[in-house]
């Protein structure tokens, strides 16, 4: 029996062509933080290791590397195939402290730290501040965010669940941060959404 | 109001064709090869690789090529294109104790352990021109003997024994060191950052920086405890194996510079060190780079601050040879709106001082 | 036999059988290009393989030691190219070798995953991993030689009466 002839999992389910594929869920990064709220669908070929979902690791894929270190909850980091996926695929070192993350993985939102955990940058660099992807179920339900600032015309709603908890209250504080602050990149299946540091929400009523 | 001058596209191109044109010279004269850089200007590409702070043989002769052997233009060609790489990661540190040595020779021991070994070295020529090399020589083979030893002791390692010596600094308080390549500087710098600028430094620089301490310009009394220079082997750990990816081997060249020190507040009577470790063989560059080391650890060790090469700001900001003639040459671009405007100033200063009136004094003020 | 004697003498040969990969990986990482690719042609073999990664060109950042053995820094990059392969069978290989040369990546990478099996192991060591291994330390040690032959042999002149 030679066991190294099978291939470990974490070896599998990168990107089938990087550049390609890197950069078609970029663009797709990009618009949904230039466009606050609104919900763009994704696609590529990305099959990570369970738990971790596939928008999160195309997420991961495209943006980490050897210069950007990763905070995993820990539902994440509890499956060894996912830490080593995540340094195959993107080269990416692994923190234990959210304080310190470029950014943060969350697979299980119900147990996710608060927003003023995590590396929230300095007036002078709010660029060290730590980008948070949320492993979310919807974007087509849940709380109605009613968002308004830069990249929002008026107005847009945006729903998603689950919701961190004592959200609202948690982004205001966010904001009041800024520069400073942690921005938020939803991953839902087949889909993302973004919430920019500088974007304002309000629980819609009724 | 601000007006946007446009123009000079073709005399550029233009430029840029003479540039190709003289660079390649009288064309019956062969073309030079990078493999020629390589073999036989290789001082010339191991400068380039440490202040370009790439190692790549010949990425550094095509720089050397491709701008006329202007080193500094070469050095800024290889930083250019390392923008251009992703990183995989950091190597394990070198362990410069199990270096393939091709050289090694300490000042402060006659008979250490080893030897002196002088290797492929320009000491004891005597700096006169060869015409014999002009006409195309071919050298005879090296002389060979038995070598000793494989592993060479450090001689900071038997020094170190009796005391004498500072040891290194603890490796446990810093793991993982800055890097001055991903994140802005801040001063004060601690040591590996400074290390890190003084490697990639420009050498002429750090030469005049080293050479005013033994001016007097700071107090300083070195000796070369040892240059060890020759191959060290790379490794990168990475997620995909159990044990860390050998890479290959660079060549580098390591100096210990030791200080007599009187002792101060902050540390006792004893010899205190000097760190440099470059790209390939550069010796030069390596003992000015331990001498600056040495001169900017003044406050650490409690030291007067009396001299340009105690004072961190002043020597790291300006080390870096890319950014002095980034900023240098920039004044070559167009400054022509600026300069109308001092034009004028200048004109009304005249004229007031004239009239004897200094409106225009208080408002320049 | 005990289960323990057992799971010891399993791990030694696993580490046995590592030392033997990183060593060869180290041959193939360090070999000229241009020797190993004629040493692979004489072998005539042509697996089918499929890229897992790459190959791609980046960099390293070198570390050193302050002091040769202290805190450790950064002192510059080197250029490094890696790959990995898949064989039709399902091994896997990796490769990682300083400098830019893709292919000769590509080609460590699917040496290292033809060697998982044991038959071809002992050819590829003794026809191609063997011979650049005899040049790298044929190069070694006549360099050493020419090091030593530098060497400064001091002799003492005696002087006065005492």
């Amino acid at each position: 029996m030679q066991p190294s002839l099978r291939p470990e999992s974490f070896l599998e389910g990168g990107f089938a062509d990087p550049v390609l594929g890197g950069q078609a869920v970029f663009r797709c990064i990009m618009q949904a933080m230039a466009e606050p709220g609104t919900v763009q669908p994704i696609s590529h070929d990305l099959q990570p290791p369970e738990p971790m979902t596939a928008t999160m690791a195309a997420i991961a894929a495209t943006l980490c590397d050897a210069d950007t270190s990763i905070w995993l909850d820990a539902t994440l980091a509890a499956n060894a195939q996912v830490v080593k996926w995540l340094g195959f695929h993107t080269g990416a070192p692994v923190t234990p402290r959210a304080d310190q993350a470029t950014f943060a993985l969350v697979g299980d939102i119900g147990a996710m730290p608060a927003l003023a955990d995590f590396a929230q940058g300095t007036d002078s660099y709010p660029d060290r501040s730590s980008t948070l992807v949320l492993a979310v179920e919807h974007l087509d339900r849940g709380m109605a965010l009613d968002l308004s600032g830069p990249g929002i015309r008026d107005s847009r709603t945006l729903r998603f669940a689950p919701v961190p908890s004592d959200f609202i209250a948690q982004w205001a504080a966010n904001g009041a941060r800024f520069p400073r602050g942690v921005d938020l990149i939803l991953a839902a299946p087949g889909a993302v959404a973004c919430l920019p540091r500088s974007t304002r929400v309000r629980q819609e009523e009724g | 109001m601000y007006v946007a001058v446009k123009g000079g596209e073709t005399a550029i191109d233009n430029a840029h064709r003479l540039l190709a044109d003289r660079r390649r010279g009288n064309r019956d004269v062969a073309e030079l090869g990078l493999d020629h850089i390589m073999e036989q200007l290789s001082q010339a590409v191991d400068r380039v690789m440490s202040e370009g702070a790439l190692y790549d043989r010949e990425l550094a002769a095509l720089a050397i090529k491709q701008a006329r052997g202007d080193m500094i233009e070469a050095i800024f060609l290889a930083r250019a294109y390392r923008t251009t790489l992703p990183r995989f990661g950091y190597t394990n540190p070198v362990d410069t104790a199990a270096m393939q040595v091709e050289r090694r020779i300490s000042a402060c021991f006659k008979d250490l352990p080893g030897g002196q070994l002088l290797g492929p070295t320009f000491d004891y020529t005597h700096r006169l021109l060869d015409p014999g090399l002009a006409e195309g020589a071919t050298p005879e083979t090296p002389e060979t003997r038995a070598p000793e030893q494989a592993r060479m002791m450090r001689v900071s390692d038997f020094l170190g024994q009796e005391g004498l010596l500072e040891p290194a600094p603890d490796g446990s308080a810093k793991p993982v060191p800055d890097d001055i390549a991903r994140t802005p500087m801040t001063y004060p710098l601690d040591r590996d950052a400074r290390l890190q600028a003084l490697a990639r430094g420009d050498e002429g620089f750090l030469l005049s920086m080293a050479y005013s301490t033994q001016r007097g310009y700071a107090r300083s009394h070195p000796f070369a405890g040892e240059i060890r220079i020759g191959e060290v082997e790379l490794e990168l750990e990475v997620p995909e194996l159990d044990f860390a990816a050998p890479l290959g081997r660079i060549q580098v060249t390591e100096c210990q510079m030791v200080n007599q020190f009187q002792g101060s507040a902050k540390a006792p009577p004893q010899f205190t060190r000097g760190y440099g470790l470059v790209f390939g063989q550069a010796e030069r560059k390596a003992m000015a780079m331990s001498l600056v080391d040495r001169s900017l650890r003044a406050t650490e060790l409690g030291e007067d601050l009396v001299a340009p090469a105690q004072d961190e700001e002043f020597v790291i900001a300006h080390a870096d040879n890319v950014q002095a003639t980034g900023f240098v040459e920039h004044l070559k671009l167009p400054h022509y709106v600026d300069f109308q405007s001092e034009l004028d100033l200048v004109r009304r200063l005249r004229a007031e001082a004239a009239a004897g009136t200094g409106e225009a004094r208080e408002a320049a003020e | 036999m005990s289960m323990v004697d057992d799971a010891l003498r399993t791990d030694s040969a696993a580490i046995a059988s590592e030392m033997a990969r990183r060593d060869r990986m180290a041959v193939l990482a360090r070999a000229d290009g241009k020797q190993l690719r004629a040493l692979w042609t004489g072998l005539s073999l042509d697996p089918a393989f499929e890229m897992i990664r790459g190959p791609e060109t980046g960099l390293a950042t070198v570390r050193g030691r302050i002091s040769g053995d202290g805190a450790p820094f950064n002192f510059g990059d080197v250029t490094v190219t890696r790959a990995s392969v898949r064989l039709a069978d399902g091994s896997v290989g990796h490769a990682y070798r300083l400098g830019r040369d893709q292919g000769a990546a590509r080609l460590c990478a699917v040496i290292d995953a033809i060697v998982h099996d044991d038959r071809i192991a002992e050819r590829i060591d003794r026809t191609l991993v063997q011979p650049l291994r005899q040049a790298q330390q044929d190069r070694d040690a006549r360099r050493m030689a020419e090091t030593a032959a530098t060497k400064v042999d001091f002799f003492t002149l005696v002087r006065g009466e005492d």
